[in-house]
C-alpha cells in the first residue's frame, strides 16, 4: 500500500476480551500501512482490552456492555462513517486476519471495481479445526447465499472484509446483529452493491477457540436461515452513490 | 388404544388451523417489518408451527391424545400444548426483561459519569 491513494482509510478491529492480542494486531495493522487509522471497538470486554489497545496507538471505543459481533462491528462503521472515511477494511481482534494479505482484499475496492470485498480462507471453506456441525453449517449457508445472490460465494462467514463509503453508508444504516457476515453478504446484493471474494491466508486463532457448540450451531442456523428468508421480502433502503 | 377416542370435530380442526396460521403469518410479518427481532421470533414461529402441525393433522392429534390417556376430548392437547408454548414465551421474555434492565442500569451509570466529568470540565 504506497500513497498512490490519498483516500483515508481505517480498520475497524472488533474485540471482546482480546487484551492479550489486540496490542499485536494493532502494530501490525499501523506497521503494514502507516496511513492507516485504527479503531478497536471493545465490546464489553472484562479485561484491558481497551487500555492495551489505546497504549498501541488505535482509536479505542469501549461499549458499555456486550453488544455481540454484529453491534460491535456497526459501532465501528459508524465511527468510521462520521469520521469521513472513504475505505474501511475490518479485521478480527485475534489476529485471525494477517495484515499482509490486506492489499489483496483492499486492491478492488481501490481500483473501484466492487464495493465491498470478503478474503475468503485459502482452499474455499475451512482449513480450521472445526465441529462437523459448523462445517456443515458453512457450507449450507454458502450455497444458499450463492443461490439468493446469484453469485458464488465460498464463505459466509468471513470477518476479513474491505469497504467503500457506499457499503460503509449502508452497514453504518443498517447492520445484522447475531450472524452478520452472512445476513450482510444478502444485504450487499440486495442493495446492488459490487461484492467480490479474494481468497487469502488466515491463521490460527491463538488464544482460546471459537465459543460455538452443537447446539448455539443449530440455534444460530435457524435464525439465519429465518433472517435469510424474512431479508428477501424487505425493502432495500436508499445507499448514497446508487 | 385410540379406538374408544373420540375424534377431533372436524370445525374445531378447521377453526384451529386457521388461527395458528394467522399467527405464524402475523410473527412474519412482524418480523419483515422489523418490529420483532429473529431472535425473539424464533419460539413464537415454533409455537404457531406445532399448534398448525397439530391442528391440520387430526390423526395425529388422537394418537398423542391417546399417548397422555385423554380419550374423550383431544383437541384438550391444543390447550396444553398452547398453555405450554405460552410458559417458555413468558419465561424467556423475563430472562430478556432482566438482562435489559441490568444494561440500563450500567447505561445510566455510564451516562450520569460522563455528564459530571463534563459538567467539572466547565467548571
Amino acid at each position: 500500500m504506497s500513497a498512490e491513494t490519498a483516500q483515508r482509510r481505517i480498520a475497524i478491529v472488533p474485540a471482546y476480551n482480546e487484551a492479550g492480542n489486540i496490542g499485536r494486531v494493532v502494530d501490525e495493522l499501523r506497521a503494514f500501512d502507516p496511513e492507516l487509522d485504527v479503531v478497536v471497538v471493545s465490546d464489553g470486554s472484562a479485561d484491558a482490552t481497551s487500555e492495551v489497545a489505546r497504549a498501541h496507538g488505535a482509536h479505542v471505543v469501549t461499549l458499555p456492555f456486550n453488544l455481540g459481533i454484529g453491534g460491535a462491528v456497526q459501532t465501528g462503521f459508524r465511527y468510521a462513517w462520521e469520521n469521513g472515511y472513504e475505505l474501511a477494511v475490518r479485521c478480527d481482534g485475534d489476529g485471525q486476519h494477517d495484515p499482509s494479505e490486506l492489499p489483496k482484499v483492499l486492491a478492488p475496492v481501490v481500483a473501484g471495481d466492487a464495493d465491498i470485498v470478503v478474503g475468503t480462507r485459502f482452499g474455499g471453506d475451512d482449513s480450521f479445526r472445526s465441529t462437523a456441525a459448523r462445517r456443515i453449517g458453512i457450507r449450507m449457508l454458502a450455497a444458499i447465499v450463492s443461490l439468493i445472490a446469484r453469485q458464488r460465494v465460498t464463505d459466509t462467514t468471513s470477518g476479513f472484509q474491505a469497504l467503500n463509503r457506499r457499503a460503509l453508508g449502508l452497514f453504518a444504516a443498517d447492520y445484522p446483529h447475531d450472524y452478520p457476515e452472512v445476513e450482510g453478504m444478502v444485504m450487499t446484493i440486495k442493495h446492488q452493491l459490487r461484492l467480490q471474494e479474494v481468497p487469502v491466508r488466515m491463521r490460527e486463532r491463538e488464544h482460546g477457540s471459537s465459543s460455538i457448540t452443537a447446539f448455539r450451531s443449530i440455534y444460530y442456523m435457524a435464525k439465519v436461515l429465518l433472517a435469510l428468508f424474512v431479508g428477501l421480502f424487505r425493502r432495500t433502503i436508499p445507499t448514497e452513490g446508487a | 388404544m385410540n379406538v374408544l377416542a373420540a375424534p377431533t370435530p372436524l370445525k374445531v380442526s378447521i377453526a384451529a388451523t386457521v388461527v395458528s396460521l394467522l399467527l405464524v403469518l402475523v410473527v412474519f410479518e412482524l418480523i419483515r417489518s422489523r418490529r420483532l427481532r429473529e431472535r425473539y421470533a424464533l419460539l413464537w414461529l415454533l409455537t404457531g408451527v406445532v399448534l398448525l402441525v397439530l391442528s391440520a393433522w387430526r390423526g395425529g392429534l388422537n394418537t398423542i391424545a391417546g399417548w397422555f390417556g385423554i380419550r374423550g376430548y383431544p383437541p384438550a392437547v391444543l390447550f396444553a400444548v398452547g398453555l405450554l408454548f405460552v410458559i417458555l414465551v413468558l419465561l424467556h421474555y423475563s430472562t430478556v426483561i432482566s438482562r435489559l434492565s441490568d444494561q440500563n442500569v450500567i447505561l445510566a451509570q455510564r451516562l450520569a459519569l460522563l455528564e459530571s466529568k463534563l459538567s467539572e470540565r466547565d467548571e
